[in-house]
């Protein structure tokens, strides 16, 4: 009896989806007979295809599909993400990106956005002090303070964070090559204050391998490069438990003009090459990988942003779980920050840049995001205002408070379009994967250009679409009225380097000389004998050895490195 | 008359590493029929002033986004004149704000600054422009 009814009911469902085929058929030949369509491209940023429809198919509608590849909130595979609750428990960190001029400067603008009610500071250095530079350098002449802030020794970073409680807050450091050293300085600043490492929250990027893909701010050659990252991860998950020693960013990668595809593919592929040099390290995959932590842009197509959010959960947990036997569940989130995309933003009419943050920032939000950073709407021309910092910090508030989007969990899901889009990128990521296998891994793909490559490649394309008027770009190639108005702008006190100088010889006059030489014998040393290198970084920077020449006694060891520029 | 081809260095000076912009140009120009040379990342206004003149170009072109545009532009014109190539034209682009753009022009430590946005055509116009015609003629043949 109970089998009868099973087959009729199966039969009541294969006779219901024949009708619905039937129906969708019809549909598209109306559609193909009837439908004018704009001469537009119907692309998204990755140069996919978009339907004019998409509806109910087999695959996604039988429960186990949903089951096996979308789950529910909390629980693998995570595409709905990765709290039960999400911002019905808490909201996302506000957490606005700021740096410049000298430590002191910095440290109000912090302290401005704490009293604005940020949740989480996020830390810009300046380009000496990414590249490892010393601000009195003959490298650093008209660099320091720019565009961040410029962090020369342990009393920089005193000034930094001066009045603001360590134990409170959650710093984020967006520094890579010298990350290590930076990082190091942070934790002899909690020590020298009384504040227990345990107590510390917060990330450093510390991603070296997109410096060598994207954003080219690298220090030492690809290995030892590794080598300093894995140092931090295991010192990270010892002694500092809280932090995030690695920030996997993808932000960088889009920038210089990947495809969301590309970005979703080599990210996660930095990733997993980060757990693997961790595993040779002889960790216990359980006991680093809950503190990963990724960095994602988002771009201008709505949808496409959503679902690579989306499909990076998935893939994760996925690959963390079945490839690297990770059972600890923290270890299959990935959890991420995101940032709007600065390079959507436009020089002409920069108040309607505004609104492409609002759009980005949603999709962050309903791609269900950690931590988001919104744009000002004049960085594409200097420094943001604190005026255009407000409204860029107000712009998340609007969200979070205001739209009510955050009232329930993952509102997309089970759209037909989003669904099938973070199938299909999920799909083109891993063809990327193998790619990338194929070739030898990442450092080899690194070596060999291919990254290059494909971003450079990506990056021309996009702008022949917008110079031949195949994307429209309000301002740019369209609508072009009011393009000659300007807006206020910061500007950054010429004497800041003067003052900076000042201060990195000061250091260097009154600190023990002794101390530092052998201070920087011990990193070269331990640098040598391949030991963990955090121990001999924090003693140098607590005797206020400069990071300039910390890096300049590794550069002995380890050397540089030149890449083959592709075009 | 025949013409050589414009010659034009593309070039990345100081820390600063964003280099699409550089690219993207650099292919646009190739493709626009020009012989484009790219620097690569970290040159100095030496050695950018150095390979323009081993190069033999007519153009040099500097993107930057870090902010260090008026401390750069003026070292790699003072390195021209040093050497006696104050005739190779200097044009910009990146993070540079319109005021700041029109103090390099008007202190002639640059011939054009580009905005982010503008059109490779626009640029690639720009520049065979302002390239006199006894540069662009075949040298031999001039």
């Amino acid at each position: 009896m109970a089998l009868l009814e099973e087959e009729s009911h199966r039969d009541a469902l294969q006779a219901a989806w024949l009708e619905y085929q039937k129906a969708r058929k019809r549909f598209e030949t109306v559609y193909r007979e009837h439908a004018k369509e704009r001469p537009a491209l119907f692309e998204n940023l990755s140069g996919n295809t978009v339907e004019p429809l998409y509806g109910p198919d087999e695959k996604r509608s039988d429960p186990t599909y949903y089951l096996a590849k979308i789950g529910f909130p909390g629980e693998y595979p995570y595409t709905r993400g990765v709290h039960e609750s999400m911002y019905r428990g808490r909201l996302w960190t506000m957490r606005m990106f700021a740096g410049f001029g000298t430590a002191e400067d910095t440290n109000r603008r912090f302290r401005y956005l704490i009293e604005q009610g940020e949740g989480g500071l996020s830390t810009a250095f300046d380009m000496p002090t990414l590249m490892g530079y010393d601000s009195d350098d003959p490298h650093s002449v008209g660099e320091v303070g720019r565009e961040g802030v410029a962090v020369d020794s342990l009393e920089d970073m005193e000034q930094l964070f001066d009045g603001i409680d360590l134990d409170q807050v959650s710093t984020s450091m967006t520094i890579n090559g010298p990350a290590a050293i930076v990082w190091a300085m942070y934790l002899a600043l909690a020590e020298k204050r009384g504040i227990a490492w345990e107590k510390l929250r917060g990330t450093t990027q510390n991603d070296i391998l997109k410096e060598y893909i994207a954003q080219k701010e690298w220090i030492f050659p690809p290995e030892p490069s590794m080598k300093l990252v894995t140092d931090t991860i295991e010192f990270a998950s010892q002694h500092v438990p809280q932090w995030n020693p690695v920030s996997i960013s993808g932000y960088h990668i889009r920038e210089a003009g990947s495809t969301a595809v590309q970005e979703l593919a080599f990210t996660l592929a930095d990733g997993f090459a980060y757990v693997e040099a961790a595993l040779r390290r002889g960790l216990d995959v359980d006991a680093f990988a809950p503190r990963l932590s990724f960095f994602f842009n988002s771009h201008l197509d709505f949808f496409e942003e959503i679902a690579k959010l989306r499909a990076a959960r998935r893939i994760w947990a996925t690959r963390m779980r079945d490839r690297y036997g990770a059972k600890d569940p923290r270890s299959w989130k990935l959890r991420t920050h995101v940032q709007t995309a600065g390079c959507s933003l436009t020089a002409q009419q920069p108040e309607v840049n505004i609104i492409r943050t609002t759009t980005e920032a949603l999709a962050a939000v309903l791609g269900g995001c950690q931590s988001l950073h919104t744009n000002s709407m004049d960085e594409v021309l200097s420094l943001p205002t604190e005026k255009a910092v407000r409204i860029a910090l107000r712009t998340q508030q609007v969200l979070a408070y205001e739209t009510g989007v955050t009232h329930t969990v993952d509102p997309l899901a089970g759209s037909y379009y989003v669904e099938a889009l973070t199938d299909r990128m999920e799909e083109q990521a891993k063809a990327y994967f193998d790619k990338i296998e194929e070739q030898g891994g990442v450092l080899a793909c690194i070596e060999n250009g291919f990254f290059q490559r494909e971003i450079a490649d990506a990056a021309y394309r996009y702008q022949r679409e917008i110079e031949q008027g195949e994307r429209i770009i309000v301002g740019v190639n369209a609508f072009t009225e009011g393009n000659e108005e300007s807006i206020e702008r910061l500007k950054i006190d010429p004497s800041v380097e003067r003052r900076q100088i000042e201060r990195v010889k000061a250091v260097r006059q009154k600190r023990d000389g002794w101390a530092v030489q052998k201070a920087l014998e011990e990193v070269q040393r331990a640098a040598r004998a391949s030991e963990n290198l955090m121990p001999a970084l924090i003693a140098a920077v607590r005797v206020y050895a400069t990071e300039g020449e910390i890096v300049e006694a590794l550069k002995q060891v380890y050397g540089t490195y030149q890449e083959r520029a592709v075009i | 008359m025949e013409r050589r081809p414009i010659r034009i260095l593309i070039g990345k000076v100081g820390l600063d590493g964003h280099d699409r912009g550089a690219k993207v140009l650099a292919r646009g120009l190739r493709d626009a029929g020009m012989e484009v040379i790219y620097s690569g990342l970290w040159q100095t206004p030496e050695s950018l002033v150095r390979m323009a003149l081993q190069e033999d170009v007519d153009v040099i072109g500097i993107s930057i986004l870090s902010g260090a545009h008026m401390t750069i532009f003026p070292r790699v014109h003072d390195e021209l004149v040093r050497r006696h190539a104050e005739e190779i034209l200097v044009i910009g682009g990146g993070i540079i704000p319109p005021e700041d753009a029109q103090a390099l022009i008007q202190d002639k430590h640059a011939a054009a600054i580009f905005a982010p946005g503008e059109s490779i055509e626009t640029i690639a116009g720009w520049i065979r422009e302002h390239v006199p015609g006894q540069r662009q003629a075949l040298k031999d043949g001039a």
